[in-house]
């Protein structure tokens, strides 16, 4: 018998290990435990799979101690109580497009073989047979965009790393995957190590780069140690060393560093400061070399944009957002876990029908989107659909599609304060309207809460705010206003209801 | 539990001049050796909990940058420390999805009942504040001893986890 326990970060955090050691203390011979990445189905963890004749069961919530109880239950075929049926049935399973996560929660991401069984080095293999310019060709008609939360078109990037030239170029992944109600690429790094590896192999011979970094958080201890013994089966196996090699870099706490030109300048043993740009990466980036710099999901994606072509990932999606989104869903959410879905879906659909509404059973009142630098949605603009355009249209960013539901107990001037506070601890200090005008967000909004001439001081956020938005050299500063002023907007009356 | 080393400045060359070997060798004639700093910064770190003055120097020269270069580093970086946290380390997520989900009052009851504001070091356990660990639908969570995710961390589990964490503090 073959019993699969997750061993990503978040399975771990609610007990998998103790899971998977009880497992193998009461299994005796013929139970084989295999660790896996996470299904993403975030509320049955420790989520237990188990090999049948018709695919894997589920067993949700497992505890160490019913382990012994839920092993004579399989052998003798009788029912479970916490019996799922076939995970892959399962509705939240079921509605995705896993594209990209196909592999996560499934294989085990120590194992090269188990990835090139499941289809692992396809993408790679096409890509060889192509010239770099055919390969770049295939992700500009895929539509890929970047994944990170910017948005810019990959295609376009690539492009012009390719056509720059230089002795020296680099691939450098973003895994620093800051944003609050995100965790896609911690999901990756941990449960299908080696389709980044293989994406970041892909887009080094397009660009004509020798060798990458990927720049992983430190708060993912986890994913480093996954990422850092891929790295080393990959050079054993031949997908890294000769030609193009990879190595993992961990940062030190600092969001900004999610930043591209911050990210190189800490890559390069300096504070990281945003740069000012131009000029861009793709011309000078790391050690002034022309530099493609792409989020953990975006190189991911390629893999299968160069199995089955660019034209096959644009059928996804809606408008100028083609292919699937991973999307994270977070917060006060009763099914909050990971979809990978085609664009298109509405945040009602998500906090809804996918997410079950609360996990406190109270009403939903706010809907952050994008991370702390998103806006928050009230009910009445949940019908937005999940695409670049539209959420910009209503006053927000997609950004990392990182999803976070508050129930009707959360004050949003106090939200709004946070994301001043936020700005103030992570501004970089380069520019100054990040800087100072973060902390003196916060001030006038204290202000505000005091009863001290509101309608004034709120006139003077919104003045602030135009400021940040124009003026701040990166999205820190740049996109602080979104959560700010979607709060003002949307749910004026914390603000003014009393003081506070 | 951390296995950290009393601070030794030959231990920390050797240490030094492996991670600028480890750069060196992976980008051969291409970049700076400042770009072995956060490798660098990391490996003392990891061998002697925090980061003693006398480092400063001992990188600025191995790296060939000024001495203000490698403090300004330090300076900039959340997770790099100038003096030894206790014996354990808890780091509680503060940011949006875990405030959602009641990381506030677990932060107001470390504080209450056990005296732990972030930075402050009560019974070996050094408390920290973390901006998201990307376990965003399991909240609230801390990262202990900078290894270990805890989810699910509500004030009966917060008193659980500090309670086993003393017990293996000296």
């Amino acid at each position: 018998m073959k019993v699969f326990v997750p061993g990503d970060a978040a399975a771990q955090s609610v007990g998998a290990d103790e899971v998977a050691a009880a497992f193998v203390a009461a299994g005796g011979a013929g139970l084989e435990v295999v660790r896996t990445g996470a299904r993403g189905l975030c509320w049955l963890e420790p989520l237990v799979e188990v090999d049948s004749a018709h695919g894997r069961l589920g067993f949700g919530n497992v505890q160490p101690a019913e382990v012994p109880a839920l092993l004579e239950a399989l052998r003798s075929g009788s029912p479970h109580p916490k019996a799922l049926g076939l995970v892959a049935s399962l509705p939240a399973m079921a509605r995705q497009r896993r594209l990209t996560f196909a592999r996560v929660g499934v294989v085990d991401p120590g194992s090269f073989d188990d990835f090139v069984a499941n289809g692992g080095l396809r993408g790679w293999t096409r890509a060889s047979s192509l010239t770099p310019s055919e390969i770049v060709g295939h992700v500009i008609a895929s539509g890929l965009r970047g994944r990170g939360g910017a948005g810019f078109p990959a295609g376009l990037k690539w492009k012009t790393v390719a056509e720059a030239k230089s002795a020296r170029k680099y691939v450098v992944c973003n895994a620093d995957e800051g944003d609050s109600g995100t965790f896609a690429d911690r999901m990756v790094l941990e449960g299908d190590p080696f389709l980044l590896l293989e994406g970041m192999r892909i887009a080094g011979r397009a660009v004509g780069a020798s060798h990458g970094f990927v720049y992983c958080r430190s708060e993912y201890p986890r994913a480093v140690e996954v990422l850092r013994a891929a790295v080393v089966t990959a050079r054993s196996r031949g997908v890294l060393g000769a030609g193009f090699d990879v190595e993992v870099r961990v940062g030190a706490g600092a969001y900004v560093c999610g930043e591209e030109t911050a990210l190189l300048e800490s890559l390069e043993g300096k504070r990281g400061q945003v740069r000012a740009k131009p000029p861009l990466p793709a011309h000078e980036g790391l050690f002034g070399r022309p530099t493609l710099v792409n989020n953990v999901l975006t190189l991911a994606a390629v893999p299968w944009v160069l199995e089955h072509g660019g034209d096959a990932y644009a059928a996804l999606g809606v408008g100028r957002s083609r292919g699937t989104m991973p999307v994270q869903l977070g917060g006060n959410v009763k099914f909050g876990g990971l979809y990978e879905l085609p664009f298109g879906v509405t945040l009602r659909e998500l906090v809804f029908d996918l997410g079950g509404g609360t996990a406190s059973g109270r009403p939903v009142r706010a809907v952050q989107v994008g991370g702390p630098l998103g806006a928050y949605f009230p009910d009445a603009l949940l019908d937005t659909p999940l695409d670049y355009e539209a959420l910009a249209k209503a006053g927000g960013i997609l950004g990392h599609a990182g999803v976070v539901v508050f129930d009707d107990t959360v004050d949003l001037a106090r939200q709004a304060r946070f994301a001043f506070d936020f700005c103030a601890l992570e501004s970089c200090g380069k520019c100054t309207p990040c800087r100072i005008g973060s902390t003196r967000g916060a001030e006038l909004l204290d202000q505000v809460a005091r009863g001290v001439e509101p309608e004034k001081n709120l006139a003077l956020v919104n003045a602030l705010c135009a400021v940040l938005t124009d003026a701040s050299l990166c999205a820190l500063g740049g996109l602080t206003p979104l959560p700010v002023m979607s709060a003002l907007e949307h749910f004026h009356e914390d603000f003014t209801r009393r003081a506070r | 539990m951390h296995t950290l080393s009393r601070w030794d400045p030959d231990q920390a060359r050797g240490l030094i001049s492996s991670e600028l070997r480890a750069a060196r060798a992976f980008l051969g004639d291409d970049g700076p050796d400042a770009t072995a700093m956060l490798p660098v910064l990391h490996a003392l770190q990891a061998r002697f909990g925090y980061l003693h003055a006398e480092a400063t120097a001992l990188i600025a020269d191995a790296l060939n940058v000024s001495k203000a270069e490698v403090k300004g580093v330090i300076s900039f970086y959340a997770d790099l420390r100038t003096a030894p946290p206790g014996q354990h380390t808890v780091s509680l997520c503060r940011a949006e999805a875990c405030q959602a989900r009641g990381a506030d009052a677990v932060a107001a009851h470390l504080e209450h009942r056990h005296g732990l504001t972030p930075g402050a070091t009560v019974e070996g356990v050094t408390l920290e504040s973390a901006s998201c660990l990307g376990n965003c639908a399991l909240g609230p969570t801390a990262l202990v001893d900078a290894s270990r995710v805890v989810g699910r961390l509500d004030l009966p589990a917060a008193d659980q986890l500090l309670a086993r964490l003393k017990e293996r503090a000296p």
